[in-house]
């Protein structure tokens, strides 16, 4: 619950623009972008998402080492991926 | 020597290592709180006190949400959730946090609904689509996710959603940080500030163990380079006599934090007088409740909370273990009657808890890796 996950966001939902449509290691998820809408989040940029909700906007770099961080840590991660993988706030 | 588990940039640690031992001071030694339980995780799943010189302690703080609630909580949760027709959300991470008389897998096979989820709008979702249940989140949390519960919060009253409430246990760091400080069982050099928690609050809050306790921190990231990277910038800092609050983290961290964020917090929460703190005791203005405004969200008004404190189970020393004081090893019941399948304690609980981390990459004594591995 308190790891930050990047995810790259797809779309961002016209009939509701605080939330974004991410894939998150080839999992597609809606997501809420509510707390990074002064960053102006925008297709194909990255962001840290926590809990179901982007926190931080990042570059495509730190993206590709946190998840090479996540991917190392295991299970935690894994546990984390598995939770989205049931999260559906539509 | 071997190392617990090389990462690609093992190189560049042993370097950096090499210039954190260039530093030490002959005869001194040096602690370092690392305040996240993400950073614990990090530094015993890479073995990085293995870099480290033996002058140098790591002492892992009080950030794991999960541990840090006493078991009081736990029950007033367990209470909330045996109210007729309540369906009670949580993070998966809670599910086998003991509390007095069992977890929440314990409660549900007498009969409440207690249903993980992976974000609180999961449980919003749950609230419309089952009108004739009162949905309870269990909020839980540090700076890290207070600001989804708060948007939560302030979704469904624009929704109207009303069989939905909040369990708030959203705690603050700042508070915890502070009674480390004052605690005379432990003298500290330097932390390694969270990383998550400051993209939130950003860095400034932090001033005060600068300028009044006169202590380097520095807020790091979670990789093992970041970790090791924010080490050397604390002993830097103590060569050269300062004591100033520095950003290793700064590609994701904002100095100012994220205001969207620390606003909807503020308009939906409000600081209670004082919180208890698993192995801190109470500790003032250190946790959240919903603000009056949204009153109607609030589980601990809608229902009757016992609210009784609860001791911990005796042989339990993860108060000790929580304020750096013990090890995990140096726990009675590590390993032995606690373990992260029959856990005792909440720091075997959540795998950023610092006993749990110990356990599962075999780390049972600081020294036991350099025995076994050196010829």
């Amino acid at each position: 619950m308190c790891l930050g996950i990047p995810g790259e966001v797809i779309e961002i939902l016209t009939d509701r623009p605080d939330l974004a449509r991410v894939d998150v290691s080839g999992v597609t998820r809606a997501i809420n972008i509510g707390l990074v809408a002064d960053d102006g989040i925008a297709p194909g940029d990255w962001v840290l998402i926590h809990v179901g909700f982007a926190l931080s906007k990042i570059d495509e770099a730190e993206a590709k080492a946190a998840m090479d961080f996540l991917e190392s840590i295991g299970k935690a991660y894994d546990d984390e991926i598995a939770a989205l993988r049931e999260s559906h706030i539509l | 020597m071997r190392f617990v588990d090389e990462f690609r940039d093992a190189d560049k640690a042993r370097a950096l290592a090499s210039k954190i031992a260039g530093l030490c001071e002959p005869g001194r030694d040096y602690k370092f709180m690392e305040v996240c339980g993400g950073h614990t995780h990090t530094i015993y799943k890479h073995g990085l006190e293995d870099y480290l010189p033996e002058a140098i302690t790591l002492v892992h703080g009080p950030g794991c949400p999960v541990c840090v609630i006493p078991m009081g909580r736990i029950d007033d949760a367990i209470s909330i959730a045996r109210h007729p027709g309540v369906l009670m959300t949580s993070f998966g991470d809670m599910m086998r946090v003991p509390g007095s008389n069992g977890n929440f897998f314990d409660s549900n096979a007498e009969n409440t609904t207690i249903r993980m989820v992976y974000s609180p709008l999961d449980s919003l979702k749950i609230a419309r689509q089952n009108p004739d249940r009162d949905v309870v989140f269990m909020a839980i949390g540090f700076e890290t996710t207070t600001p989804s519960t708060a948007m939560t919060i302030l979704r469904a009253a624009a929704e109207g959603i009303d069989n939905f409430s909040i369990f708030c246990n959203h705690i603050t760091i700042i508070p915890a940080i502070k009674a480390i400080l004052d605690s005379p069982d432990l003298r500290l050099d330097g932390f390694i500030g969270p990383g998550h928690v400051s993209t939130v609050i950003g860095c400034h809050p932090y001033d005060f163990i600068a300028a009044h306790y006169g202590k380097p921190i520095v807020v790091a990231g979670f990789e093992p380079l970041d970790i090791l990277q924010s080490i050397y910038m604390l002993m830097l800092q103590l060569q050269e006599g300062r004591s100033e609050v520095e950003n290793q983290y700064s590609r994701v961290v904002p100095w100012e934090g994220n205001p969207t964020a620390l606003r909807v917090i503020n308009d939906t929460m409000q600081l209670r007088p004082y919180f208890e703190w698993r192995g801190l005791g109470f500790i003032s203005h250190s946790a959240l409740r919903v603000r009056d405004e949204y009153a109607r969200f609030d589980a601990e008004l809608k229902y009757q909370v016992p609210g009784v404190r609860v001791a911990d189970p005796k042989a339990c020393q993860c108060g000790e273990v929580l304020k750096g004081v013990l090890k995990p090893w140096e726990c009675k019941v590590f390993g032995t009657a606690c373990t992260p399948e029959t856990p005792i304690g909440t720091c075997m609980v959540s795998p950023e808890g610092a006993c749990a981390a110990y356990y599962n990459f075999g780390r049972f004594t600081r020294t036991k890796v350099h025995e076994a591995s050196t010829p």
